[in-house]
């Protein structure tokens, strides 16, 4: 109520940020072209080159499906090309029928087809064109802040992310829930040491059993190579930051979803509702794969907070950068977007900060360009499925 | 900031916590006033990084935000550093025997 901003209505009615014509390679033969085709057209295209192959096991097939459908579903997609080289096991017709389904344009190539790169550069090329004329015609309307499916993201932390970047980017996300929409966080290796807290706060006994057992899932993984997760969690970078232990580092990450009751946890890259409240994603720590897994989930807009400085973005959702490090904000300005160090100075309460966020999230569905899209920075990257996961598929089914 | 701020240069997230961040970084042999005593820096602690405020044998549950972060591996006395090198994480530790964690 009384948070509005303006956006693209896309026929399934949700509500878009962005007007972008995706292009989506089914495979890495595909993705140079895929690339090509929308670097060679402006910025309204936007590739997103990824590093699956041609051959994948069921398990990562349907995931890698799962996850190129819900991008080309995200409504700051207007319309879609699926680019295929011509022998993958994720075919391009396949894909597009699935991204057809919102009710937007999707078109397909396939590299093999029409004959070599030359051709499908050209064929695309005439194709995206096309696109674009339709997607051109879409003109921003009035939406609502309980429209907003917002994604939550942390990448690079030290001690000032749990103290200053996670809360207030919390308080954002409760600010955002009271309004009526949906927040979500993810990366579950760290919620390890947290999810106690994280359980109490599940609205039913099936989203908690649910959350613990994905605890257990990836604590487990540890288990089975009989190494221990202090070599990667925290990472050398966030120890030298001040995080000594992964229950430190999650005590402060799960901050950053904010005090609302947890409503569900869903899979990586599956859909998230609209109006949802709070929602967590089961997603690997690696910040690239798990932004996109909540874009693929529907995410039009995503906050990541750093204290040692990043750079990411991605090519479908602006990615708003927020940084708890005094230091980082002096260090790194053209790539952040809200200072929280503020808050480690003693100058802005978490409330403060976490009103400019929430701020910044509207601002931005309404058109406002993060650091990252300035700097067009487009990371995109599927996560595997590890092999004790393939290897346990039944129990996952 | 959430918690208590102590002399200006650290900050304890929760009453029941057992470390300080610090807030700048800070030299050995600085005097720190808490809950009307004295810690005195055994160690350099940068901006971010942790220190004891109460002397911590070996096996002590180290406490920040009010929840417990690990467990010393040595006798760490008031002032000093906690890092890495005297603190470990109990959890996701397929290193160890299974059990020994007590799951």
């Amino acid at each position: 109520m009384g948070h509005e901003f303006t956006g693209y209505r896309r026929e399934d009615g949700r509500i878009g940020v962005r007007n972008h014509v995706a292009v989506l390679p089914t495979s890495v033969a595909a993705s140079s072209v895929a690339r090509a085709i929308a670097g060679d057209a402006g910025a309204w295209a936007r590739a997103t080159p990824h590093q699956m192959g041609t051959t994948q096991p069921d398990a990562t097939r349907e995931q890698t499906l799962r996850v190129l459908a819900g991008i080309g579903r995200n409504s700051n997609v207007g319309a879609a090309l699926v680019v295929e080289f011509g022998t993958e096991d994720v075919g391009a017709d396949e894909l597009a029928d699935r991204i057809a389904r919102s009710g937007k344009p999707v078109e397909t190539l396939s590299v093999r087809e029409v004959g070599g790169t030359k051709a499908a550069l050209e064929r695309g090329g005439t194709l995206i064109d096309a696109a674009n004329e339709a997607t051109t015609a879409a003109r921003r309307e009035s939406a609502d802040a309980s429209e907003l499916v917002f994604g939550v993201e942390c990448g690079g932390s030290d001690a000032t992310s749990g103290i200053a970047a996670n809360p207030a980017v919390g308080d954002a996300c409760d600010r955002l829930v009271a309004a009526g929409g949906t927040a979500c966080f993810s990366e579950t290796p760290e919620f390890i040491g947290a999810e106690h807290i994280l359980a109490e706060r599940c609205v039913d006994e099936m989203t908690r059993e649910r959350l613990l057992d994905r605890v257990d899932r990836r604590e487990s993984t540890a288990d089975l190579m009989g190494v221990d997760l202090r070599g990667a969690q925290p990472s050398p970078g966030n120890q030298e930051g001040g995080l000594t232990t992964i229950e430190e580092k999650s005590l402060g990450a799960i901050s950053k979803g904010g005090t609302t009751p947890i409503r569900g946890i869903v899979d990586y890259a599956e859909h998230l509702p609209v109006g949802g409240g709070l929602v967590l994603m089961d997603t690997p720590g690696y910040d690239v794969e798990s932004v996109v897994g909540k874009v693929a989930g529907g995410a039009q807009v995503i906050a990541f907070t750093t204290g040692r400085g990043s750079t990411t973005g991605n090519p479908i959702a602006p990615v708003i950068k927020v940084t708890g490090n005094p230091k980082t904000w002096a260090r790194m300005t053209e790539n952040m977007d809200v200072n929280a160090g503020t808050v480690v100075e003693g100058d802005e309460s978490v409330r403060d900060v976490g009103r400019r966020v929430f701020e910044e999230v509207l601002a931005v569905a309404d058109g406002k360009r993060t650091r990252a899209e300035h700097h067009r920075m487009e990371e995109f990257a599927i996560t595997e499925v590890q092999p004790n996961e393939l290897a346990e598929g039944g129990r996952r089914a | 900031v959430k918690g208590a701020v102590i002399d200006g240069v650290g900050l304890v997230l929760n009453g029941d916590d057992n470390v300080a961040t610090a807030l700048d970084d800070l030299s050995a042999g600085r005097d720190v006033e808490y809950d009307g005593q004295t810690v005195t820096l055994v160690d350099d602690v940068p901006f971010g990084h942790k220190f004891a405020i109460e002397p911590l044998p070996a096996g002590e549950t180290v406490y920040k935000y009010g929840e417990v972060i690990g467990r010393t591996t040595g006798d760490v006395a008031p002032g000093e550093w906690v890092h890495t090198h005297n603190c470990e994480s109990t959890r996701g530790r397929g290193d160890v025997a299974p059990n020994e964690e007590g799951q």
